[in-house]
């Protein structure tokens, strides 16, 4: 049985605000920075958005733009680092507000950054053995940068939503294969009740990043006997533009095939969101029969590889919901006074 | 707000669904156990509001009462849907941005929580169109 992509929809907060502004606060050098991260401005989510409103606005833009009958989500998974509840999931809530209760299964996944692609595994498994007619996977985080430290110049706010399925004729996408690569690693953790995560140095980069997204990209390669020629698009988890882009021409894909998912220069690391945001804006602009490979990373640490094949129907369904680019577009720019505000760090007396 | 409150109301805050009597054709949100109008003979349905609607008129709080402090300064509107009800509601928008007449759509937000410790409130606010 196949297995694919139904549909897909995501969510931006309207608010973005500029590294040059972070920089100015704890006296960095902007340009350095930005040239070195390559991000430019990160989104900010508003007063009364956190991971559970982004997540419903996400999956109903997915179920918006299939048009589906919301009953036959049959499981819901949300990955997140920031779920507003320490216990009560944020899918159950989602369940509800997409009118996808009573008869289902959810729970919450949590794995750094890639708890959103572990939950489109978890509903590849569940729809290709016929326990679920459809699966929902999230990622939506809200996430946070402890003042001052290099995580806050590209935490940001947002997310996006895969609806899963096992009949061909209504995939937008076709997923190929799947492949992971998982260790113990400790490069990035946060323990219950504390505010913001920490980071183990040397740890982030190669022995992290690099060496878990290779693994599972290698490995997918060599299951499927595919390279990157093969492939028209790439997206990999954007914790910073220069991951992502150095690690692409490790594996020999061009700056073209990465540009249109690489979103974080303009949105900022979205964590949950990050690599489903770019195989969504990467869908927004995809033809019938292109072949996208997308690698998704989560600290702690692990990567999840996917293959895909888009049909015929991604042009019936696609300007049906909001595609990323017009989330992106027309930003409400804050200072740092205000980020810190509807970020929390500030509260009135 | 007490919990086993806010949760009998929570389907009808995620998604505006409210009833529509039958035999007078009127919309009701939210929604009552009978029709005001036709009482005996109301043949009540559950029905669900897109949201699309109007701003019939608005204020801007400056002043917020205990747990919204931290948004002042905030829109509050009334919303009349298409169908006909009319509903108070936040509008999500800066006060310039907002005007009498203008079209919004209902979008998922926080609406509170219970203190620190308490549940977490959710439901459908407004924004421009
Ligand atoms: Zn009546």
């Amino acid at each position: 049985m196949s297995v694919g992509i139904v549909s897909y929809g995501t969510y931006i907060p309207k608010f973005r605000i500029k590294v040059e502004d972070i920089a100015k606060v704890w006296g960095d050098n902007a340009d350095i920075l930005s040239a070195g991260l390559m991000v430019n401005e990160k989104s900010v989510p508003d007063l009364d958005e956190d991971t559970v409103t982004i997540a419903v606005e996400a999956a109903r833009a997915a179920i918006c733009r299939s048009s589906l009958d919301p009953s036959r989500i049959e499981a819901i998974y949300t990955g997140s680092e920031s779920h507003p509840y320490a216990v009560k999931p944020t899918s159950t809530i989602v369940a509800e507000a997409v009118e996808a209760t009573p008869e289902m299964t959810a729970a919450d996944f949590e794995f750094a950054c890639k708890a959103g692609s572990a939950g489109m595994q978890a509903c590849m498994g569940l729809v290709q053995s016929d326990m679920a007619d459809l699966g929902l996977a999230i990622g939506s985080d809200v996430s946070q940068g402890a003042p001052g430290d290099a995580l806050e110049y590209t935490a940001a706010a947002g997310g996006a939503a895969y609806i899963i399925g096992n009949k061909e004729e209504e995939m937008v996408a076709i997923i190929e294969d799947t492949y992971s690569f998982t260790t113990d690693t400790p490069d990035f953790w946060r323990r219950e009740g504390m505010p913001y995560p920490e980071h183990g140095g040397r740890f982030t980069g190669e022995p992290g990043y690099f060496k878990h997204v290779l693994g599972a990209a290698k490995g997918l390669m060599n299951k499927l006997g595919t390279s990157a020629e093969d492939y028209d698009y790439a997206i990999f988890h954007q914790p910073n533009g220069k991951f992502p882009s150095r690690v692409a021409k490790m594996l020999g894909f061009s700056k073209e095939k990465i540009a249109p998912g690489l979103v974080v220069t303009r949105l900022g690391n979205t964590y949950s969101g990050s690599c489903l945001m770019g195989i969504a804006a990467t869908l927004d602009q995809a033809k019938p029969g292109d072949r996208i490979f997308a690698t998704a990373f989560g600290s702690g640490a692990g990567a999840d590889a996917f293959s895909f094949r888009v049909t015929d129907k991604i042009d019936k369904i696609r300007d049906k919901a909001p595609r990323v680019e017009e989330l992106l577009a027309n930003p409400v720019y804050m200072d740092y006074a205000m980020y810190a505000k509807h970020k929390g760090k500030i509260r009135r007396a | 707000m007490s919990v086993a409150r806010f949760w009998r109301q929570q389907v009808q805050r995620y998604n505006l669904v409210g009833n529509h009597c039958r035999n007078c054709d009127e919309y009701y949100y939210p929604p009552r156990t009978t029709c005001p109008f036709c009482r005996r003979n109301g043949e009540m349905e559950e029905y669900k509001f897109s949201g699309k609607g109007e701003l019939v008129t608005y204020t801007i709080i400056h002043s917020a009462v205990e747990g919204f402090e931290h948004q002042t300064p905030y829109v509050l509107g009334i919303v009349k849907l298409e169908e006909g009800p009319r509903l108070t509601s936040q509008i999500i928008a800066q006060p310039e941005d907002v005007n009498i007449g203008m079209k919004v759509r209902p979008v998922f937000r926080k609406l509170g929580e219970s203190g620190d410790k308490g549940m977490l409130h959710y439901g459908t606010k407004f924004t421009p169109a």
